[in-house]
């Protein structure tokens, strides 16, 4: 129940003080509220759990989490994989 | 095709590195518990299980919402489905969840009007049009979803309606596993902790169980390799004797959590005591509308006469919960209780233990 679904902020609308984004969901585009985001803006990776962006993707915590996994087991992925 | 922030957790030849990682370091007995129950999928849909040496042992714990809610908390909602101006408004989730006579799932066929919604906003727009009904959003779920509830009431109170209620039944988690911990019915010596929680709240309300019951703990993500990664920390702090919690799961938790979405959740709802499901009340795990916004309480708000609560028979969720029992211990597990056929909860959410361990034959009958 507790999913999160990565997603890319498409674009960002205000109406009336209420903040909501298109994401791209894995090829869908859904509309997600960003009142528990008010910092994200367009090209940020968002995880949506419950029509809410509930917290933005730290992208250099994610390429550093996969250097971390590739030093330890000395295993390269392919660069097209890793980088941004 | 590849999608960002998934496709290259799932590398199989890393996995493959890291479970020779995992299977050359571990020398003690490592009991972990995984305490989300979307970390209950992952390893099963993965196989993780099968690949960990001996030493390891993977125990399912109380993450699932859908399965920790309480039989009479469902018994509400099914009262209150049967209001005539009432249409609930829930999660996918709970639909098919037994209470002690019904289902969601079964009044709807019967004619109550009940409705799936994607979110508690779909709700409140709902309410927004049909202002002939009272709309009441069944409140389930943890610290990840209460905030985007809370956030919800907040739209609802802004827009002036008197036809929105939440019945909230949500509960959190830190102190619930200090009352599994204390239960001492299990011994766990490691928690893999759930990732959408911990993004929210981040790290510092896990800190007493490294401090005070020197558990190690990680906070983990939800693909293969998230998971692997995190045991492999925690046999690490094992064989070192360590406790601390760890994150692995850094892109998406930060030692801080989210505030906005704490002070969110904390504008709307203060604690209150919670019955989880076989487990019992827990002091302070659960969260009711503060006086601000107590209008929008369904309990208080439409009354209802609840039947007496009864337990299905033979069902042993409440053993499965605690991880005192693998879900195919349990002597119904594939046999009376299946995910056609459901008695438990366990066996019905897609999250639940049993549902899990059944879907992937997660279970050594199946995998011989």
């Amino acid at each position: 129940m507790c999913l999160g679904v990565p997603g890319k902020i498409v674009s960002v609308t205000d109406i009336m003080g209420m903040r909501s984004a298109d994401v791209d969901i894995s090829g869908v585009k859904r509309q997600v509220s960003l009142d528990l985001c008010p910092e994200a803006k367009e090209e940020d990776y968002v995880l949506v759990h419950a029509g809410f962006a509930i917290q933005i993707i730290d992208e250099q915590e994610a390429e550093e989490t996969l250097k971390l996994l590739q030093d330890l087991t000395g295993v390269d992925l392919p660069e097209a994989e890793s980088a941004s | 095709m590849t999608l960002k922030y998934i496709s290259e957790y799932r590398d199989p030849i890393l996995a493959k590195s890291l479970i020779t990682k995992i299977n050359q370091t571990s020398t003690r007995d490592a009991k972990l518990m995984e305490v989300c129950g979307t970390h209950t999928v992952a390893i099963a849909k993965h196989g993780i299980r099968t690949m960990m040496p001996p030493t390891v042992q993977l125990l399912s714990g109380p993450g699932c919402p859908v399965c920790v809610t309480a039989n009479t908390d469902i018994d509400r909602a099914i009262e209150l489905s049967k209001v005539d101006d009432v249409v609930i408004t829930t999660f996918g989730d709970m639909m098919k969840v037994p209470g002690s006579y019904s289902s969601l799932a079964k009044e709807k066929a019967a004619g109550s009007d009940i409705r799936v919604v994607y979110s508690a906003l779909d709700a409140v727009e709902l309410a927004e049009r049909t202002p002939e009904k009272r709309v009441v959003f069944l409140a389930v779920g943890f610290e990840t979803t209460a905030p985007t509830i809370a956030a919800s009431v907040i739209e609802a109170k802004k827009r002036g309606l008197k036809n929105f209620f939440i019945h909230a039944v949500h509960k959190t988690v830190p102190d619930a596993l200090r009352a599994l911990i204390e239960s001492g019915e299990v011994k766990i010596t490691g928690l893999i902790l759930p990732g959408h929680v911990s993004a929210i709240i981040g790290t510092k309300p896990y800190l007493f169980l490294a401090d005070e019951y020197h558990v190690p703990c990680v906070i983990s993500g939800f693909e293969p390799l998230d998971v692997l990664q995190a045991i492999y920390m925690l046999v690490r702090q094992i064989e070192s004797g360590e406790a601390k919690i760890e994150v692995q799961y850094r892109r998406g938790v930060l030692p801080d959590g989210n505030q906005v979405a704490v002070e969110t959740m904390n504008k709307v709802f203060e604690p209150c005591d919670a019955d989880w499901r076989a487990i019992g009340v827990i002091p302070g795990t659960g969260l009711k509308l503060r006086e601000e916004y107590a209008e929008f309480d369904a309990v208080a708000a439409i009354e209802v006469e609840l039947p007496p609560v009864r337990e299905p028979k033979g069902c042993q969720c409440g053993e499965v919960l605690r991880g005192v029992l693998f879900p195919y211990q349990c002597k119904l597990f594939g046999k009376a209780c299946t995910p056609e056929a459901p008695v438990g909860p366990c066996m019905v959410s897609s999250e639940g233990s049993c549902a899990a361990y059944y879907r992937y034959s997660d279970y050594p009958e199946a995998t011989g």
